[in-house]
């Protein structure tokens, strides 16, 4: 069996006496969609943060795409793709100066800059508007960019930290249609959500209360462990205790 | 890697360039400034209204009255006898000082080798009382001299350095190190620390962050583009002194130069420190404004001299970059004197600089834990 692309064994993060990440246990094989769902504040956040090297965790052990997180973030960096919570273009950059800039910064070269956004541009429909500022684009327009530009260079894992936010449910559609896409090209992707129909096209979903992964699974596996008809009714058990 | 560094600046110019409110201001400031202190705001006095109170009326008062009404600074008017008006023409407001002789002047000087007089001041405006109280003390002294030579009696050399250096008192050589600091200043540790906290606002510094590029040279690459600004700058204010307010620059270019740049390093320095301690722009603003450019008008000497302040202030304006940096503009513009003098408030700069690299390297790295 293949090695899995992200492994994490007891990964904690401590700040101060708050102890936003407990011990959270998880593998990640390549290509599958995996789900960190948690309410606002259940640690979904710091966990990305560890595993793409913004943050050194303060024990356990994690490895992202064959690197540790403790001693080799660097070259995690070099090997994923990474789309914030906030909007992450630049609004007073246009769409052909945001995917260059970007692709630049992933150390592509200017031919396959060229290409990339030739091909990004013809994939997301934006012929009319890849002279226009950033600022000037709807939102889901934005993020669907953001996603591609994610992935520009083709990393081993992208990380989704609430990709869909405040985005109209067509669009959110259309953006998890990227995402599938994505995995099926063999990214591991791993998105954090609260929401829950979201939920339903993850692959696996961990579910995150306080800090603590309090439940692993596919979908399927976990409405029968808790004998319940959606996801919605699982949350709601598992984050009110 | 360079070529990322490149597509890095090329970004950031963008943004600069983009944002053309803030550029017009940025550039058009140092020349209006200039122009306005240049114009307007003179500390400089000429014809200032002021009393004579003769109660001597001898050779030598006479004389000494013409001297003070021939340096073109004063407009004497005579006031009878004794003192107690003066408080009333002072607030009349027709005159500014009152110089007062003692009776018997000329009889005491050449006697007793000891004369007095008093210089009374209206000091509602401090500025001014302080200027035309140099003005006269210097014309006093002056004369006090020229009669010791005559009677072989050693020199008494007590003059203001300032006069010294500034002869006919140009308030040129007080505004132009004073506005090309206060906007160096503004550009490089207000700007950058304004555009790091925007990417931090954004969320775009998480991205960056996340991607191969090496922390330092995100830094490095914001901060720039703001070099250039802030060289472009300093060329405009230092020409318009000259060519327009005959600003002199008596010291070596290529010293000024140097100096310039490394101010800017250092303000930079403290434009990225101050980042790595606010999250959005706005706390960067306020951090920049209050906590950097007010210091640096106040404590700097650039308007208020030092001298005359508390012994406190006069410490805490020893941490104050602007402070050295004027000292070192004045004595290269003005005294021409080269990096011998200077050596001191180089190396402090200097120091300074090194001291918020390093803490901004030690935050920077705190953050992410």
């Amino acid at each position: 069996m293949d090695k899995p692309v992200i492994y994490s064994n007891d990964l904690t993060k401590n700040f101060g006496s708050f102890c936003a990440v407990n011990k959270i246990c998880f593998e990640i094989k390549k290509g599958e969609i995996f789900g960190f769902l948690g309410a606002n504040g259940a640690g979904k956040t710091t966990g990305i943060k560890m595993l793409t090297g913004l943050l050194t965790p303060s024990s356990g052990e994690a490895r992202v795409a064959g690197f540790d997180v403790f001693t080799e973030s660097e070259k995690i960096k070099k090997n994923i793709g990474y789309m914030s919570q906030k909007f992450s273009l630049y609004n007073d950059l246009t769409v052909n100066e945001n995917i260059r800039f970007y692709a630049g910064v992933y150390g592509l070269s200017k031919k396959e800059i060229k290409i990339k956004k030739k091909e990004l541009i013809a994939k997301l429909g934006l012929e009319d508007v890849q002279d226009t500022l950033a600022k000037e684009l709807p939102l889901g327009w934005k993020q669907k960019l953001a996603f591609s530009i994610a992935i520009i260079h083709q990393p081993k894992v992208v990380f989704l930290d609430e990709p869909t936010g405040g985005v109209d449910p067509i669009t959110r559609r259309q953006f998890w249609e990227m995402i599938f896409d994505a995995s099926a090209a063999g990214i591991t992707v791993l998105v954090t959500t609260h929401y829950m129909d979201e939920a339903e096209y993850c692959d696996r979903i961990s579910i995150m209360v306080d800090g603590k992964i309090v439940a692993l699974g596919t979908p399927k596996e976990l409405k029968n462990q808790y004998n319940e008809e959606d996801m919605n009714s699982i949350f709601v058990k598992l984050a009110r205790g | 890697m360079r070529k990322v560094f490149g597509a890095f600046v090329v970004k950031e110019i963008k943004h600069i360039l983009r944002d053309v409110q803030t550029l017009i201001i940025l550039i058009g400031m140092p020349i209006v400034l200039v122009i306005l202190f240049g114009f307007a705001v003179k500390n400089e006095v000429n014809d200032a209204k002021i009393a004579i109170i003769d109660m001597a009326k001898d050779d030598l008062s006479l004389e000494l009255t013409h001297q003070l009404s021939a340096s073109n600074y004063f407009i004497l008017s005579e006031l009878p006898g004794s003192t107690n008006q003066i408080e009333n023409i002072f607030r009349k407001g027709d005159a500014k000082m009152a110089i007062v002789f003692e009776p018997d002047f000329a009889n005491k000087f050449y006697k007793d080798k000891k004369a007095s007089m008093q210089l009374i001041a209206d000091a509602s405006d401090p500025n001014t009382a302080n200027i035309l109280l140099n003005y006269a003390q210097a014309i006093i002294r002056n004369f006090q001299n020229e009669k010791n030579k005559n009677a072989h009696v050693p020199y008494l050399i007590n003059m203001e350095t300032k006069m010294l250096y500034n002869p006919t008192l140009k308030s040129v050589v007080y505004f132009v190190p004073g506005i090309m600091t206060i906007i160096l200043m503004l550009i490089s540790a207000m700007m950058t620390s304004i555009t790091i906290a925007k990417e931090k606002e954004k969320g775009t510094m998480e991205i960056l962050l996340a991607s191969p590029l090496n922390p330092s040279l995100i830094v490095i690459g914001k901060v720039a583009p703001y070099i250039i600004l802030a060289l472009f700058n300093a060329a405009t204010i230092i020409a318009l002194g000259i060519w327009i307010f005959d600003m002199p620059l008596v010291g070596s270019f290529g010293l000024l130069t140097g100096e310039i740049l490394l101010f800017i390093l250092a303000s930079l320095s403290l434009g990225v420190f101050i980042s790595t301690i606010s999250q959005t722009q706005q706390v960067a603003m306020m951090i920049s404004l209050m906590g950097l450019l007010l210091p640096s008008i106040l404590l700097s000497g650039f308007i208020f001299p030092l001298e005359s302040m508390p012994k406190v202030l006069q410490a805490i304006a020893n941490i104050i970059p602007a402070k050295w940096f004027i000292q070192i503009l004045r004595g290269i513009m003005v005294k021409g004197v080269g990096i011998d003098f200077l050596w001191k408030q180089t190396i402090v700069l200097a120091g300074m600089t090194l001291f918020f690299i390093a803490v901004s390297i030690k935050k920077f790295k705190i953050r992410l834990e």
